[in-house]
């Protein structure tokens, strides 16, 4: 009797929980850690719209992400910083989507302790940079974009003997912040978000120096049958989402190919506190 | 060694894993010997505290470590001030700086068997010593030490590969340049990421390999000093 009893109440309690997750569209998202703020603040705006969702997002380097998608992690969405991953895994029939290219990222030039807004990447090469952070070029694409800047203004070799490697972009402005890099190469989006921005200044790498940061995201074959995926994904064309993204400094698609030849993107930023 | 697939930024890693895993076992044993045996020893009141916070790093998620570590060491800490004031220079991404993170890491992995080994030992021993007029040091190299072999051969192993397995203090602390900071472990993340899955698989082997020989050789050398021991009595 009372385990007849006892197996009724988990039988219950069984639908109970299945039922309960039906209703509720919790929603995991994998992004890339340049978007730490913009996504932070798309995110609020889209749970005031839609306060039914549960919105969840796991910041990382986008390599690191992208292979657990590809594994199998449970994330409904995936932002890359580079739509590379996202072309991979879409090859790799992981998507539920297309490749939807979402922004185009910036790299400056950033410190709290020099001036970064009077300097160039010659600078660089001064004595008074000792420890000069990028992001680990073999997997983060800030860091792979920082190479080739720093290669295309031939400075790779003089400057590799400073170098000091972030696990992904937010640990590379980590690394600056705390005073032990001197300088570092980050994303604008982080310069700009107002941690960063009230104690330091940046200067805007030329976008012709290195190949785009074509950022993308997909909706993934996790999140394939979750309503809130597919809300969510038609909101960042919002311009709600938009807005926010333009305010973090990305560049959106389809207004992005002009902007490389904007007098404002060559000219050395002032302080972003200004 | 050109047979095994390791490519020479691997092997620059496996060479300052070893190095690093080195120089903080022998610093641990210098540093930890002492603390070990006061720790034995002492009835002060402040003995908990002790043994409290030389058991945190096993307690703390290696961020905290690397976080305050970055913070203490950096140009704003009042170590880095330090450092800077000697003309050492500051200690992130430095061998330096990996050290002073791995004698933290690792020091429970030292301090507590040789702690056991020393709470262990007969206190006969060292009375009778004393009645031979046996300075408390010489006391301490011809009795204990002998006596408390097992404790320091422990504690050596379990030092030395606790930090060759050391991944997230070393990562935070160390700037993960390669053929200078980077280790093994950083070194394997590093191939996951980029997807290099062969890499990863042939160092991510030898680490499990290496691992398990530790382990098996301490086990059996302490079956052999049990032996020994049943022999003697």
């Amino acid at each position: 009797m009372m385990m007849k009893l006892f197996k009724q109440t988990l039988l219950a309690a069984a639908i109970a929980c299945s039922t309960a997750s039906a209703w509720a569209d919790d929603l995991k998202i994998a992004a890339a850690a340049d978007l730490k703020f913009a996504l932070e603040e798309i995110k609020t705006a889209y749970v005031a719209a839609n306060p039914a969702d549960k919105v969840d997002i796991t910041f990382g380097s986008s390599g690191k992400l992208s292979t657990q998608v590809e594994q199998g992690a449970p994330f409904d969405l995936f932002f890359s910083a580079d739509i590379k991953y996202p072309k991979q895994l879409a090859a790799a029939k992981q998507a539920a989507s297309e490749v939807k290219p979402y922004a185009v990222g910036r790299i400056v030039l950033w410190s709290n302790t020099h001036d970064a807004s009077k300097l160039t990447l010659e600078n660089l090469t001064e004595d008074k940079f000792k420890h000069i952070a990028i992001a680990d070029p073999s997997h983060a694409p800030y860091g792979k974009r920082a190479e080739e800047a720093l290669t295309a203004s031939k400075l790779w070799d003089t400057v590799k003997p400073k170098l000091v490697y972030g696990e992904n972009i937010s640990q590379t402005a980590q690394f600056v912040e705390s005073g032990n890099a001197d300088i570092g190469i980050i994303a604008l989006s982080l310069a700009l978000n107002p941690e960063l921005s009230k104690q330091g200044s940046y200067y805007l790498i030329e976008d012709k120096l290195h190949e785009p940061l074509e950022q993308a995201f997909i909706v993934t074959a996790h999140g394939k049958d979750n309503a809130a995926a597919q809300r969510f994904a038609d909101y960042m064309q919002a311009p709600e989402a938009r807005q926010m993204m333009v305010k973090y400094g990305f560049v959106l698609p389809g207004e992005g190919a002009d902007t490389a030849g904007k007098p404002a993107t060559d000219k050395p930023a002032t302080t972003s506190a200004q | 060694m050109d047979w095994l697939p390791f490519t020479a930024e691997d092997w620059a890693a496996i060479r300052l894993t070893l190095e690093l895993s080195a120089g903080a076992t022998l610093i641990l044993l210098v540093l930890g010997t002492p603390l070990a045996w006061w720790l034995a020893q002492t009835r002060s009141r402040f003995k908990p505290v002790v043994a409290a916070l030389v058991a945190m790093p096993l307690v703390l998620p290696p961020t905290v470590l690397g976080f305050y570590l970055l913070m203490l060491m950096g140009p704003h800490g009042w170590v880095g001030q330090a450092t800077q004031a000697l003309g050492l220079g500051r200690l992130p991404f430095s061998f330096g700086g990996m050290l002073v993170a791995s004698v933290l890491f690792s020091m429970p992995f030292v301090v507590q068997p040789l702690h056991n080994a020393f709470e262990g030992l007969d206190k006969r021993m060292l009375e009778a010593a004393a009645t031979l007029r046996a300075s408390t040091l010489d006391a301490f190299f011809s009795v204990v030490l002998p006596l408390s072999r097992r404790g320091f051969l422990t504690a050596s192993i379990l030092g030395f590969s606790h930090t060759v397995g050391e991944f997230g203090v070393v990562l935070m602390v160390g700037g993960n340049i390669p053929g200078h900071t980077r280790v093994v472990s950083m070194q394997i993340y590093n191939h996951v990421e980029s997807m290099q899955y062969s890499h990863a698989h042939w160092l991510a082997g030898l680490m499990v390999a290496f691992a398990f020989i530790v382990l098996l050789s301490m086990h059996l050398m302490n079956q052999k000093l049990d032996v020994e021991k049943a022999v003697k009595t």
